[in-house]
């Protein structure tokens, strides 16, 4: 099997870089918030759902993974992508639908993919990226490898059958997957516990499928990180899947056409107080580990990241009309 | 050469895959202890072993998603779906994952997977496991389908599968799997999108797939006997279609008719009666027929089940009224 085992990745930083998380985090915030105007000048079209407040979980996770450690995610992925290392501009790109786009403008926000940076994608289905979780962390078992695969969905998808398909397989195979479940509380309009017949969903996995699940603040960006390396670190040892819930809210609609008439401004200034930015800045002060002239530079550091991201987009070209049947089949034409 | 079954040529293809490519697996419900449900793999996990020939649990839909997933990684799995019936648990990975992630990670990613199940009608199942579902599949961008009539084509048509870059879906007849035919030992590939001209014939072009190709050669017959000379088209695969051979055909005999065992409205047949009308329609002698299913839920009565199929008898009588 020599020839089919990948070469071992880049290990991941056994302690973070709260400085960095923090980074990570701000970008991701400011890249959605020029999402969201970009969307309200016409430049963006179609569905766009953005990670405001859930930023903790994408760069904790992320971060505390191998570079090679595959992602496959819902559609609100933008930070995924970003905590992943995928550039800016070329993020932004594809939420233009432009040619220097991820996908060359044929995914969109929802289907962001970069293969090349295992990030396998964002998927529009809820629930049905999750068996793909199970075929990439079964490919490198049978391989042979210490590769694990990384599955992160919505609350929503926890009813799905797909869920339940994807589970009860990864935990009779002992399947390299870490599943990460991002209980924002709601799914679209509906509150969990309309919903879910158990509300604390960590709470269904070991019982249904021998697996063990914890519940983690998804709030608080060390204690994703720490959850994640310590989960990733029994999976790569054979040990087989974890389940994390990581408890979150997004501070946004669901998408950019929810007007939110589902949830209460008290509740959303609840959580808002809980902001994994606010909390890791003014916990970096206390400390003494962040100046005043550090943040200023990380702020106006992002700021033209996010600047240089959106006006590449805008002089991006369309992919062109030749283009239209291209990479609907592989063969020796489309190379 | 030596005159294999039909569930026998599947088996020397899957085994010389299993045997010179170690990306190649298989998993499906059943496949290794219990030996397959229509036995194809019987024997395999013995010979293999589990890592190889993978019994899952009954959950179509991560079979199939994981097979695609494996595929994303860079491994061939073959998953089996045991019928077509149950793929429709897996609908949601084959249409939305599988056929799609070549074309929306814009050519970074492909599915080279090979995804076998029985289809079919004929043996008094019922409404629920006697589908002929291909044209669902033959009508989604990204995927290939092939159906198999015969026992060589069975070997060659699967040995192209796994050639294949994307993601196939290979269905076999359930009343094909004691069918005899000649086989060549050594590996051989019958290519997609290539009809096969199983009977030439100037009067009429009778054009099958899968099992209704067996009613198209013996309505064949009958006709010559009658003074017709019919031409038999077996399509192999229905995505990609040979349209030029089956235009080249109809140019020749200036009539069609299609026989299908899918049900007639908005079935496979009315596609090939659009390609020729739109391509051939000042060569035709006659309009385009389609004998197909009836618009029914399969009963399971015996005469009720035989008579919503095509039978020889209606393809016969039809082609005497056409010429
Ligand atoms: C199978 C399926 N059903 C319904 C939808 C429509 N839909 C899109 S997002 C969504 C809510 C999902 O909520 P959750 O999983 O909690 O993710 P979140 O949006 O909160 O991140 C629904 C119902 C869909 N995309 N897929
Ligand atoms: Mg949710």
């Amino acid at each position: 099997m020599s020839q089919l085992a990948n070469k071992p990745g880049h290990a991941a930083e056994t302690a973070p870089d709260p400085i960095e998380l923090l980074r990570m985090m701000m970008l991701i915030r400011r890249f959605e918030e020029k999402a969201a105007e970009m969307y309200a000048r016409g430049k963006i079209k179609g569905f766009l759902h953005l990670y405001i407040g859930q930023e903790a979980i994408a760069a904790g996770a992320i971060a505390a993974l191998r570079d090679d450690d595959y992602l496959v995610t819902s559609y609100r992925e933008h930070g995924h992508a970003l905590a992943r290392g995928l550039e800016p501009g070329r993020v932004m790109a594809e939420l233009f639908g432009r040619e220097t786009g991820v996908t060359g403008g044929r995914g969109g926000s929802m289907h962001l993919i970069d293969s090349s940076k295992a990030f396998m994608g964002g998927y529009a289905i809820v629930a049905g990226h999750m068996p793909l979780a199970c075929g990439l962390a079964l490919a490198e078992q049978y391989k042979g490898t210490d590769r694990i695969a990384v599955c992160f969905f919505g609350d929503g998808a926890v009813n799905e059958g797909e869920f339940h398909e994807a589970l009860n397989l990864a935990s009779v195979w002992k399947l390299p997957v870490l599943f990460i479940c991002e209980n924002n509380l709601y799914g679209m309009g509906t509150d969990v516990r309309r919903v879910s017949a158990v509300i604390e969903i960590y709470k269904r996995v070991p019982e249904a499928y021998a697996m063990q699940a914890t519940q983690v603040d998804g709030m608080d960006v060390l204690a994703v990180h720490d959850a994640v390396s310590e989960a990733a670190e029994r999976i790569r040892r054979g040990d087989g899947p974890v389940f994390l819930e990581m408890i979150c809210y997004r501070f946004r609609g669901h998408s950019m056409a929810d007007a939110e008439h589902y949830r209460d401004k008290d509740e959303i200034s609840v959580w808002r107080n809980l902001d994994p930015i606010k909390q890791l800045t003014e916990k970096l002060r206390a400390d003494g580990g962040l100046q005043d002239a550090q943040l200023d530079s990380l702020t106006s550091d992002v700021e033209g990241v996010v600047n240089d991201a959106a006006r590449f987009a805008d002089e991006s070209p369309e992919p062109p009309l030749e283009s239209l049947r291209l990479h609907v089949y592989k063969d020796a034409a489309d190379a | 050469m030596p005159e294999i079954t039909y569930r026998e040529a599947i088996r020397q293809a899957l085994r010389y895959q299993l045997q010179n490519d170690e990306r190649v697996f298989l998993m499906g419900e059943d496949i290794g202890a219990y030996g397959g449900s229509y036995a194809v793999t019987k024997g395999f996990l013995e010979e293999f072993g589990p890592k190889r020939v993978k019994d899952t649990p009954i959950a179509e839909s991560v079979i199939a998603g994981a097979g695609i997933g494996a595929a994303m990684a860079g491994l061939k799995p073959m998953v089996e779906l045991m019928t077509i019936n149950f793929s429709l648990l897996a609908i949601d990975q084959i249409v939305n994952n599988a056929s799609k992630l070549h074309y929306m990670s814009n050519g970074q990613i492909n599915v080279p997977l090979v995804i076998r199940m029985a289809g079919g009608a004929g043996s008094q199942l019922g409404a629920q496991h006697s589908h002929s579902l291909e044209s669902w599949y033959a009508h989604v961008p990204g995927l290939k389908v092939a159906c198999p009539a015969t026992p060589y084509d069975a070997k060659g048509l699967l040995m192209t599968a796994f050639d294949d870059e994307n993601p196939v879906i290979f269905i076999e007849h359930t009343a094909l799997y004691t069918l005899k035919g000649e086989v060549p030992d050594e590996p051989y590939r019958v290519a997609f999108g290539k009809v096969d001209v199983m009977r030439e014939g100037t009067d009429v072009t009778i054009i099958g797939y899968g099992g209704s190709v067996w009613q198209c050669f013996r309505a064949a017959k009958t006709l010559e006997t009658e003074g017709v000379s019919a031409e038999v088209l077996n399509l192999r695969t229905l995505n990609p279609l040979d349209t030029d051979g089956i235009l080249a055909s109809v140019r020749k005999t200036n009539r069609a008719i299609v026989v299908e065992d899918d049900w007639e409205f908005g079935g496979f047949g009315g596609e090939i009666a659009a390609l020729i009308q739109e391509h051939a329609f000042d060569d035709l002698d006659a309009p385009v027929l389609r004998i197909a299913g009836a618009d029914i839920p399969m009963p399971y009565n015996g005469r009720l089940e035989q008579a919503a199929l095509p039978q020889e008898a209606e393809i016969v009588r039809a082609v005497k009224e056409m010429v």
